[in-house]
């Protein structure tokens, strides 16, 4: 029951041991693979076929025959058959998985791949000229897409991503063995919690919650702002108030009571459903993450974009991500870019509907930040933050 | 066939052909580009150019040599918790298993049938702070009250032990399952207590599969990075981490590369120590 798998299923390490064959040298060595027929032709065809690689547990299922209804629901209406793999466990292990192919100007084989925007793959594949221009006639719902999403730095207008979800980062906390933990200062600093606290592995969130705490903007990330955070953090690591530094894998430790409180993303503990588990976001605030949608270069632009017009009507997005109880579907409960798709969810699933976690208020939004995405490329910084989780 | 009774010679050749062909491919290749790829410099904006940077050797040896020492400091004391652990049971299997032995074989090989990321996982759960075994622990004053297992040290080197158990076990019973009971009865009659025998004449006939043993375990722990990941706290992280997070998150290729070489450098050493301390031929088993 406590072991859900969520979508940055701690099978990451296994991928990640996995992707140490595939270093580029070793790719070279062994020749690529890839001579598929998907061609980036801007001609107004569908493909027959569309490859679409994203996260576990990140799309609508229904739970008897294990097949993915709003895919299905595709391949009637358009006769795209989509080809779904839940291929990626992490940004930096897929990206060094496809970053041999695409550096050699070679096709990676799919259409569509998901990258999240606080790390720094998303924007390299953009700045390095691996991702396709989207073909917005063919987009016509793009005109559904929250506000807030709609001028991001490392894409302004929008012409390569599109979002999938986003998510928040915040604490959660076991009531079975904590008073609420609802500030940073509690969870690095209260002596009650020494040993029994994780913090999240991912530079992005871990630093604009800290960062947040010391009264710094981490959207606009200093040196100064930048260290002090961190000295914080490598404090309450020295003093083993920290115990470790997790991707998700903090949600079965926090439903064994292994961890009084985490760091954690606000999906993982919707879909874990355990009554003493609370989430919320930090006091002074928390951070939001998106995954974005990329047609990898080589895919087939035209029907990657026709799927995403697809994904951007707010009936498809709220099936998407509320599911459908009576018809056994079960839904993303992360947090939908689509505008409208609250009132589609509402008809089918009001309990996710009305969750805050799932479907936040104007006023939780406020709450939490992106993380400052030049100091997601800031070589230092990751040299010192990989230091300190692992080494 | 004629021509094979011809070139007689080039047999040997012909039979190593496939493995050395397996080798060169798939281990000699990538090891070049590894090697090439060590003194690379450069990053992944701007891309990597070969420059002789011999200096990655240097700071990653200079900037993570706790790691180093960590990595075959833990490796280490799995391997003689392992190499003590399964003596008793390899002896015990080899020389009492009668008819049941190929079961008792099996046991001892069946964990492999789960992979191994669930198998350590399992360890978090043995090792939970309200689990079993810490609460016995406690109660017996060895771990402090509210203390914890899991997130030290101790958690990974069990979890290295426990993974590693059956590269240990199986060549022991494989090298003692040879040893002539005649022998030890011999010892006895002549000149030993069973005590006298057992150290006179079974352990250094069992000496092939310790070392074989020793290394099977020693090597791929130093390496292993799994265990330090999900038991360990960020103190406990050994040289494998650091790899792979320079490998993936980094991706600081070259640094990483050069980690490896180094990695794979102490290993040699190490076991090279160890092959002129126990004797080479014990490692071929010419020594009966």
């Amino acid at each position: 029951m406590t072991d859900v798998l969520t979508r940055r299923d701690l099978l990451r390490r296994a991928a990640a041991s996995g992707a140490f064959l595939t270093v580029p040298g070793v790719l070279a060595a062994c020749g690529g693979s890839s001579s598929k027929s998907s061609s980036s032709g801007s001609d107004h065809t569908l493909a027959k076929t569309l490859h679409f690689s994203n996260w576990p547990l990140y799309i609508d299922t229904n739970n008897k025959t294990h097949s993915h209804p709003s895919l299905q629901d595709f391949q009637k209406k358009t006769g795209v058959h989509v080809q779904y793999t839940e291929d990626i466990n992490d940004n930096a292990s897929f990206f060094g998985k496809i970053q041999g192919p695409l550096s050699r100007g070679q096709s990676i084989d799919r259409d569509i791949v998901v990258l999240t925007d606080n790390d720094r793959y998303l924007a390299l594949m953009i700045k390095k000229g691996w991702a396709e221009k989207l073909d917005k006639s063919a987009i016509p719902n793009i005109k559904n897409l929250v506000a807030v999403q709609r001028h991001p730095g490392f894409d302004p207008n929008r012409e390569y991503s599109l979002p999938w979800q986003s998510g928040m980062s915040g604490i959660a906390y076991n009531d079975n063995l904590s008073d609420p933990v609802l500030s940073v200062d509690d969870l690095l600093e209260n002596p009650k919690l020494k040993g029994k606290v994780t913090c999240l592995n991912s530079m992005g969130d871990a630093l604009t919650i800290v960062m947040l705490a010391n009264g710094d903007d981490p959207t606009k990330v200093t040196d100064k702002g930048f260290n002090a955070a961190f000295d914080r953090i490598k404090k309450a690591v020295d003093s083993k108030q920290i115990r470790q530094f997790t991707g998700n894998d903090y949600a079965p430790l926090l439903a064994k009571g292994d961890l009084a409180a985490a760091m954690s993303w606000s999906g993982d503990i919707a879909q874990i459903g355990n009554k003493h588990i609370h989430w919320n976001i930090p006091k002074d605030g928390g951070a939001l993450w998106t995954d974005n949608m990329l047609i990898p270069k080589g895919g087939n632009v035209y029907t990657a974009s026709v799927y995403m017009n697809y994904v951007y009507q707010p009936s498809v997005a709220g099936l998407m991500e509320a599911g459908d109880p009576k018809k056994n579907i079960t839904g993303i409960y992360y947090i939908p870019p689509v505008i409208g798709s609250k009132q589609a969810a509402l008809k089918l699933n009001p309990s996710v509907a009305n969750n805050q976690l799932i479907f936040p208020s104007a006023a939780t939004l406020a709450k939490v930040h992106l993380f400052d995405s030049a100091a997601l490329n800031n070589q230092k910084y990751l040299q010192q933050w990989q230091n300190l989780i692992s080494g | 066939m004629a021509w094979f009774h011809k070139h007689r010679g080039l047999m040997p050749y012909v039979l190593l052909a496939p493995g050395l062909v397996f080798l060169a491919v798939f281990f000699l290749v990538p090891l070049g580009f590894l090697a090439y790829q060590s003194l690379e410099s450069g990053n992944i904006d701007f891309g990597y150019a070969f420059t002789w940077s011999f200096g990655n050797y240097g700071t990653a040896f200079t900037d993570y040599r706790p790691e180093f020492i960590r990595s075959i400091e833990y490796a280490g004391i799995a391997t003689l918790l392992a190499l003590l652990l399964s003596y008793p049971v390899a002896y015990w299997i080899a020389f009492r298993g009668g008819r049941w032995k190929n079961l008792l074989l099996l046991m001892i090989v069946a964990p492999f049938f789960v992979t191994y990321l669930i198998r350590t996982l399992a360890w978090e759960t043995i090792l939970s702070d309200n689990g079993t075994v810490v609460r016995i622990l406690q109660h017996l004053h060895l771990v402090s009250p509210g203390g914890h297992i899991l997130a030290t040290g101790t958690a990974v080197i069990a979890g290295i032990t426990y993974n590693f158990l059956p590269f240990m076990a199986l060549p022991l019973y494989v090298s003692l399952e040879q040893v002539d009971p005649r022998l030890v009865e011999a010892a006895q009659d002549l000149y030993a207590s069973s005590w006298k025998a057992f150290w006179r004449v079974t352990v250094p006939l069992s000496l092939p599969g310790v070392v074989a043993g020793t290394l099977l375990t020693f090597i791929p722990a130093a390496g292993d990075f799994i265990n330090a990941q999900l038991l360990g706290a960020p103190q406990n992280h050994m040289i494998g981490n650091v790899i792979q997070s320079k490998f993936l998150e980094l991706t600081d290729y070259p640094a990483a590369a050069a980690m490896s070489f180094i990695l794979m450098g102490a290993i040699i050493v190490a076991v090279a120590a160890y092959a002129r301390a126990v004797g080479t031929e014990q490692l071929s088993g010419t020594a009966v």
